[in-house]
């Protein structure tokens, strides 16, 4: 009897139901298609912080495959830096990690605004053949303009000098501090050297240009437009490879490499 | 037979639910920074709207009309989830440039108004013209704004360089303005000029 309470319960119970099994089998079905697009999407990004893709070239399924082929992900306890092997690399994912309370805790006061960082890390080595470390890819995380930037850093096997950034993720102003992606940028990086003498992080982005590697080691040209991104992505960085962020693990790997 | 073609063509321009009835501005200032996004958008805008348009078409005569607005909801909402589901599949740098902004289309003024002005009389296959129609007056807005955005922005279209850029040493220094949402305000103001000019008819009275 339409018009009654009993049929537009009925009717709202009916339509609920159908659309609940529409959406859920719209989700169930793509899943795994969407996080095999999450993953290669992380895997290429680390590619390009590792400069072994550059951002202009598409790259198949099985091309990303073949170049993530030398690079290895180790898990690491961020606070004391050791590779730990109790939970699977592949299936790691670090930012559920910083959510979980058991598996995270409050990061300490810092520039980068993280305000919780997970207890383990996942990094990517590739080493030589004889076990020499050629690059590491450190994540790193913090807080923009708009938003959380995510990332990746590549360090030489010096530990000191930067490979490549990449960021995967952001909500910076596209054309201001959206041209953190922008290539020419990006390619500013390599060869700057990320710690001084007492290894103290000290890379930045400064306001206006900062010359070329010869000239400015430790700084890079800022974004114009973009005061605010640029300042965040110094301050992450620096938080990052600092002692309450990944200090620990490159000190252990410094160690590791000196007694070699 | 004119009568489906009015339904199809009239929210082109006649009826735009920009230019005219300003509807659905949110996502076109957000959208409209790239070409392919705005184009992808669009299209999701338009699927969604042909299917809203015609599942609540075909229970016109069966929705209590005391719950239609929560009935229509649930069904675009459905639709909605569905689309970004697949984007995210099949297209997923886009959507990860999209972001909110397809879980937003349930917000999107056109497509309940729609199911609310159109779709509750008519009968389903006449709803699904009229959402085409409409989507398309969205999607023919979206690009416009996308390719002044873009062109003037980036100096690119669909991410191909076409200005040569001061910073790598051409000679167009690139607008920020057009990539920042002001800048979609300003074009789509000038679109509504610029039609209103055109067909007089559509000015508001005082």
């Amino acid at each position: 009897m339409q018009g009654s309470v009993g049929y537009n319960l009925g009717f709202a119970a009916v339509v609920c139901l159908v659309c609940a099994v529409v959406v859920s089998s719209a989700a169930v079905s793509l899943a795994e298609r969407q996080n095999r697009n999450a993953a290669l999407d992380k895997q290429k990004n680390v590619l390009l912080a590792a400069g072994l893709a550059t951002d202009d070239e598409s790259l198949s399924e099985a091309d990303i495959a073949s170049r993530f082929e030398p690079i290895s992900p180790v898990l690491v306890e961020l606070a004391g830096g050791e590779a730990v092997s109790d939970s699977d690399p592949a299936t790691f994912d670090q930012r559920a990690a910083a959510r979980d309370p058991g598996r995270s805790r409050v990061a300490p006061e810092n520039a980068a605004r993280v305000i919780r960082m997970p207890n383990q890390a996942l990094v990517y080595e590739v080493r030589a053949a004889e076990g020499q470390l050629d690059m590491v890819v450190l994540p790193v995380e913090g807080l923009g303009l708009w938003g959380t930037l995510y990332g990746f850093v590549a360090l030489e096997g010096d530990l000191q000098t930067i490979r490549g950034l990449a960021f995967y993720e952001h909500k910076e102003t596209p054309g201001l501090g959206g041209e953190v992606d922008n290539p020419r940028w990006k390619a500013l990086w390599p060869g700057r050297r990320a710690f001084d003498d007492e290894l103290t992080p000290v890379i930045r982005v400064v306001k206006g240009l900062a010359g070329d590697v010869a000239d400015n080691p430790h700084g890079v040209d800022g974004l114009s437009g973009a005061t605010i991104t640029s300042r965040g992505v110094t301050n992450l960085l620096q938080f990052w490879l600092g002692p309450d962020g990944f200090g620990p693990y490159l000190t252990r790997l410094r160690t590791a490499t000196r007694t070699d | 037979m004119s009568k489906t073609r009015d339904a199809l063509i009239d929210p082109l321009f006649n009826n735009n639910p920009i230019a005219l009835q300003v509807l659905g501005i949110c996502s076109a200032l957000a959208v409209t920074t790239k070409m392919d996004t705005a184009l992808v958008m669009g299209a999701a805008v338009v699927f969604v709207l042909m299917f809203s348009n015609l599942f609540v078409s075909a229970l016109r005569n069966q929705i209590p009309t005391t719950i239609r607005i929560i009935v229509q909801l649930t069904i675009i909402a459905s639709l909605v989830i569905v689309v970004d589901q697949v984007l995210k599949a099949y297209v997923f740098e886009i959507s990860k440039q999209l972001t909110v902004f397809v879980g937003l289309i349930i917000t999107n003024c056109i497509i309940m108004g729609r199911a609310e002005a159109y779709a509750m009389q008519n009968p389903p296959g006449m709803s699904m013209v009229d959402g085409l129609g409409n989507g398309l007056g969205y999607a023919v807005i979206l690009a416009g704004t996308a390719v002044v955005r873009e062109l003037f922005g980036s100096g690119s279209l669909f991410g191909v360089p076409l200005l040569a850029l001061a910073s790598e040493g051409g000679w167009y220094t690139p607008n920020g303005m057009m990539l920042l949402s002001p800048g979609a305000f300003f074009i789509i103001g000038f679109f509504i000029w610029g039609l209103r000019t055109w067909k007089p008819e559509q000015v508001e009275q005082d």
